[in-house]
């Protein structure tokens, strides 16, 4: 609101106030407009009482008299023209109306002649002529314009704006609400007086309706933002957690939504492209083969166990891969199934490499351009982080968890770039300990090697124990059991800053967690390539059994044999649905383990200390088992390795993506109640940093670990002979060649197979690898530019600082010689009690405007010292209501004013 | 109503028309009629327990920093709007922080201290013992507001080292805000 008064004041007074404002050059913009604000309530009707400052506007406005004696001559007579014309302003009252109806073009016109008059003094021709064109329905206007001349006319008006701007503006002074009052009313009423006189106010209803717009804008816009928060989903929730846990904690949940936003895209692609086309247009279940549960299992197909497993009909469903049909083209539609399941599989691992680099990249982005406010960082936490909206205890509550929290977390940080310590004991400490940590991860390593080159020769051996059975298993989950917190006790003697240790330790379980991949994609291979060396016969068998049953004897020949049952068909093992069977058994019990982990863990452990606590030996909540902290690093790495199964696994069940879709999901749920009800915050908050970029790489590093197998089964594999989408086929990329060929026209062929020569492919791949190398180092130049920069301008500040800081220790010293002859006008300064401190802030801030404009600075700092002197002379105590303002942009005008008085304009 | 007219060129219509309206709601049946309330001062308690300030840590020092009355504990209408107007939408920044300033100020002497800081610390942390900061913390933080913020070194804070942090804090002007 106060925005906009303003500047309709400046466009109705730009024709005066333009001129007026020439006079003190270099001041820009705002400094020009604030003396007109402390002029206005100087101006109220004592035209006796004007001072040097008129009389600089007289003669920047080129009056005629410029000497002293004739002004004030000219003010006198002014002066009695201004009384005699508010004797006539009540006898003209019944004029106004007619003049306020065409009152903007008088306006215009009578502002039109004082501009000219400035440019050009005592253009009489130039006003004839414009009062000729004057209607004559204006004659009162004239007569006003004949009473009073032109360049009085001018003053009354701006005069008039003055006081209009002060009525926009006097809400923004700091002044207690029974002064502004008065203010306020002396101003309305100057204006009520003259604003009929010169023909203003109209408009004034347009103006409140926009102004009723304008507020209402502003609530609809905050109604909206709200809204929008409102809109992202569980953002209430993870701001409750961060509040209360920190943002390191947040950081794991943030990231999980992450994730569950991109595999809802996965989901939906898969679920559009492949799974529904399938049921919709797809031969129906129990046609063929593939699509029918053998007569073996039949019996037991729908048993729970059996399910649970994934085995009877769940795996000859759409979830799996052996369901679908290698036709090329299904329904009425002729969707080409095999193709969309290839191009499907593919675009999943193109569209989350995508995702995760553009995730990566802009959050980079968005760490470089953090700029000032690390110079602030306690600052703003300690004066701007309260809400004031806030109206709600429980809100309040949490906003006082979130700032503690978040001091907390500034703290730890403050502390631990200040820590001074004994840098070669610390270096020692870490080399020992990263030694440790690397003996651990070899010898785990070499114990997985030895568990599985054992559990090899275990296989070919008949009547193994359970054990020996197990026993890569049971090897495996030790480790992830008790590796983590070695680490972590290890860890501690780095004694790095928690988020950085969280990184190493998030680094480490990675190391320990690609032995488990290893071993799992090991066992799935050996299983591949004995089902694949089984298929063999299983074929042969295929062909044997059909061709005995159609040429078997004993069925008469007239009458064609009905075709054989598909339950009875002999099957291939199908080796990809075993491993999509594989991967979803693991989502699944992945997830289980995860939260009975929680439940046994968190929750229990949190009811027995919180319960037990009454009638125990020991203090439970602070001594040993106490309440559990959230595990980050575990947490997170369980999501990036479950993500990386799905990757593995999607392209051989798509039905996986909408498992762990569901997983994601209650996880969420889960989770957060977990962390809420059963968790405490961890011993030392830590922020989290900025970007989850350690994450994202090591979610990239997972992506890239799960494309190799995947890829390595579609170029070297041969897929089952009868299940699949690729049944039949050679390999599985095969269905592109197809595709070219039999769809698109033969031209198109002959280009992609120039494009596959080899001779073309790899100069593409050198171009390409020429061109990260460029960006990479044009990337790597701006941003040491911009430390450097960065660097320069931290430098600057610090010159600055203590610039400043002896600055103003002089001016404190200057400006209490002043005080002693301003303790009348300290007493009226509303917000400080000492004289002092006013003169050395707007010092202060003097010098502080330097630093962002130096072109007002060099005219500011020159006149800051007469300024302080010059206050209690121009301004006796008592008249001025507003001279306690400690606005230093009103000094250089004073001050300028102050020194053109005594001196002659000529 | 002649009177509301004149405030009714300060602030919009509906601005002084609800801010009277609830603080009618806060005077006694009988003294209920405009003029009256325009006179009436309301007590402390009775503004600290409006739901907009119930929740607020400063609102006490809101109520001190915005009281006319001599002994500082009692507001009045035009008070009230005085308040409304600092904490509304349009108030410039420049006023906001200047009156930011003054409810930091917890001992009125026109700078912020190691002692209003502390306070201001424990205002924010909130009343509960579990959220409170320890006194090694405490003056860490102190001592890294003043490295940030003190400017001349003088051991405090004044009102123009305070807008100048405050100038450059992005959401300064959108936090402190009060709607009726």
């Amino acid at each position: 609101m106060s925005r906009q008064p303003k500047s309709l004041g400046e466009e109705a007074g730009s024709g005066v106030r333009g001129q007026v404002r020439s006079g003190s050059p270099g001041t820009g913009d705002r400094s020009g407009r604030r003396p007109s604000k402390k002029r206005a309530p100087r101006a109220e009707g004592a035209a006796g009482r004007r001072g040097a400052q008129p009389g600089q506007k007289e003669r920047v406005g080129g009056s005629p008299g410029p000497g002293s004696p004739r002004r004030k001559q000219a003010e006198r007579r002014r002066h009695r023209e201004e009384l005699g014309e508010r004797g006539r302003s009540s006898a003209e009252r019944t004029c106004t109306e007619k003049r306020k109806k065409d009152g903007r073009t008088s306006l215009k016109e009578q502002r039109a002649p004082s501009r000219k008059e400035k440019e050009a003094p005592r253009k009489e021709e130039t006003w004839k002529r414009l009062k000729k064109h004057r209607s004559p329905s204006l004659a009162s206007g004239a007569s006003v314009g004949e009473s009073l001349s032109e360049e009085e006319l001018a003053r009354i008006l701006e005069q008039l704006e003055d006081k209009k701007k002060l009525i926009a503006t006097v809400r923004s002074k700091p002044w207690p609400m029974a002064k502004k009052l008065t203010e306020l009313r002396e101003a309305q009423e100057f204006v009520e007086k003259y604003e009929g006189a010169l023909g203003k106010g109209k408009g004034k209803r347009l103006y409140a309706y926009r102004m009723l717009m304008a507020k209402k804008w502003v609530k609809f816009k905050r109604d909206f933002d709200n809204f929008k928060t409102q809109c992202i989903p569980w953002e209430m929730k993870i701001k409750d957690i961060e509040s209360h846990f920190g943002s390191s904690v947040a950081s794991y949940f943030i990231f999980l939504r992450w994730m569950y936003g991109v595999n809802l895209v996965l989901f939906g692609l898969i679920f559009g492209l492949v799974i529904i086309p399938e049921v919709l247009m797809g031969v129906p279940y129990g046609s063929i083969p593939r699509k029918t549960v053998p007569r073996a299992e039949e019996e037991k197909a729908m048993d729970f166990s059996v399910l649970w497993d994934f085995e009877g009909y769940i795996k000859y469903s759409a979830l799996f891969y052996g369901y679908y049909n290698n036709q090329r083209t299904i329904g009425w539609l002729r969707y080409r199934l095999p193709m969309a399941y290839f191009m499907v599989g593919v675009s999943v691992f193109g569209y989350s490499l995508m995702i995760v680099i553009r995730s990566m990249a802009s959050n980079t982005q968005g760490s470089t351009s953090e700029g000032e406010s690390a110079n602030f960082t306690f600052s703003f936490k300690m004066f701007t982080s309260w809400d004031y909206l806030i109206g709600n205890s429980e809100t309040a509550d949490n906003k006082y968890a979130s700032i503690t929290t978040s001091f907390k977390e500034s703290i730890v940080d403050e502390q631990e770039s200040n820590k001074e310590e004994n840098i070669h004991l610390t270096r020692f400490l870490r080399v020992l300990a990263n030694f440790l940590i690397i003996c651990c991860l070899c010898g785990s390593g070499y114990l997985i090697y030895f568990v599985v080159k054992r559990s090899q020769e275990f296989s070919k051996m008949q009547n193994v124990s359970w054990y020996e059975r197990n026993e890569v298993e049971i090897v495996m989950s030790l480790l992830g059991m008790f590796c983590p917190p070695l680490f972590e006790t290890i860890a501690a003697l780095e004694n790095y800053h928690p988020r950085i240790g969280l990184k190493w330790q998030l680094g480490r379980i990675f190391a320990l967690f690609l032995g488990n991949l290893y071993t799992f994609l090991l066992a799935l291979m050996d299983d591949v390539h004995l089902k694949l060396s089984n298929e063999e016969k299983i074929k042969n068998l295929t062909h044997w059994t059909l061709f005995n049953y159609y040429n078997s004897s004993g069925w008469n020949e007239s009458v064609p044999r009905p075709p054989l049952h598909p339950a009875d068909v002999p099957r291939g093992s199908c080796w990809e649905t075993a491993v999509g069977i594989e991967f979803m058994r693991l989502t699944v019990s992945d997830m289980l383990v995860t939260y009975i982990t929680i439940l046994l863990g968190d929750f229990l452990r949190a009811c027995f200390v919180r319960f037990m606590n009454y009638c125990w030996c020991w203090d439970l909540e602070a001594g040993f088992p106490s309440y559990a902290e959230f595990d980050i690093s575990g947490n997170v790495l369980g999501l990036i390795f479950n993500q990386g199964m799905i990757w593995m696994g999607s392209f051989y069940a798509p039905g996986l993506v909408g498992v762990n879709v569901l997983r994601l999901l209650t996880s969420m749920y889960f989770q957060c109640w977990a962390v809420m009800s059963s968790n405490v915050p961890h011993e030392r908050v830590f922020k989290a940093s900025r970007s989850n970029n350690f994450y994202m790489g090591l979610l990239l590093l997972v992506l890239f670990l799960s494309l190799l197998p995947v890829a390595y089964a579609i170029m070297s594999l041969p897929p089952s002979f009868d299940c699949g989408p690729f049944s039949g086929k050679n390999r599985m990329y095969d269905v592109i060649q197809e595709t070219i060929e039999n769809d698109f026209p033969t031209f198109l062929g002959k280009i992609f197979a120039f494009l596959a020569n080899p001779g073309l492919i790899i100069p593409a791949i050198l171009l390409m690898f020429l061109a990260i190398y460029y960006l990479n180092s044009v990337s790597k130049s701006l941003s040491r530019a911009n430390a450097q920069l960065r660097k320069k301008i931290q430098a600057l500040r610090e010159v600055e600082k203590s610039h400043k800081s002896v600055k103003g220790r002089t001016t404190a010293r200057d400006s209490e010689d002043t005080a002693k002859g301003n303790s009348k006008n300290a007493t009226q300064l509303q917000l400080t009690k000492e004289g002092t401190t006013p003169h050395s802030a707007s010092q202060n801030q003097t010098t502080g405007k330097k630093a962002q404009d130096p072109g007002i600075s060099r005219s500011a700092s020159r006149i800051t010292l007469p300024v302080s002197q010059h206050l209690p002379v121009s301004r006796p105590p008592g008249v001025r209501p507003d001279s306690g303002q400690p606005r230093p942009q009103t000094h250089p005008w004073r001050s300028a004013s102050g020194k053109s008085a005594p001196r002659p304009p000529h | 109503w002649s009177e509301m007219k004149v405030r009714f060129r300060l602030y919009s219509f509906l601005t002084v028309f609800q801010a009277h309206r609830r603080f009618c709601e806060l005077l006694p049946p009988e003294h209920r009629s405009t003029e009256e309330s325009l006179q009436t001062r309301v007590s402390l308690e009775q503004i600290l327990s409006l739901p907009e300030l119930k929740a607020n840590p400063f609102k006490e020092r809101i109520c001190r920093v915005f009281s006319t009355s001599p002994a500082r504990d009692s507001l009045s209408f035009e008070d009230f709007l005085d308040l409304l107007s600092v904490f509304s939408d349009t108030a410039t920044p420049d006023l906001k922080s200047h009156y930011a300033f003054r409810i930091f100020d917890f001992d009125d002497d026109g700078t912020l201290n190691r002692e209003d800081l502390s306070q201001l610390v424990n205002c924010l942390t909130g009343p509960g013992d579990d959220t409170r900061l320890s006194a090694s913390e405490m003056k860490q933080l102190i001592d890294n507001i003043l490295e940030e913020s003190d400017i001349d070194r003088d051991g405090t804070i004044n009102l123009s080292e305070f807008q100048h942090v405050i100038s450059r804090s992005p959401d300064f002007a959108s936090s402190f805000k009060i709607v009726l």
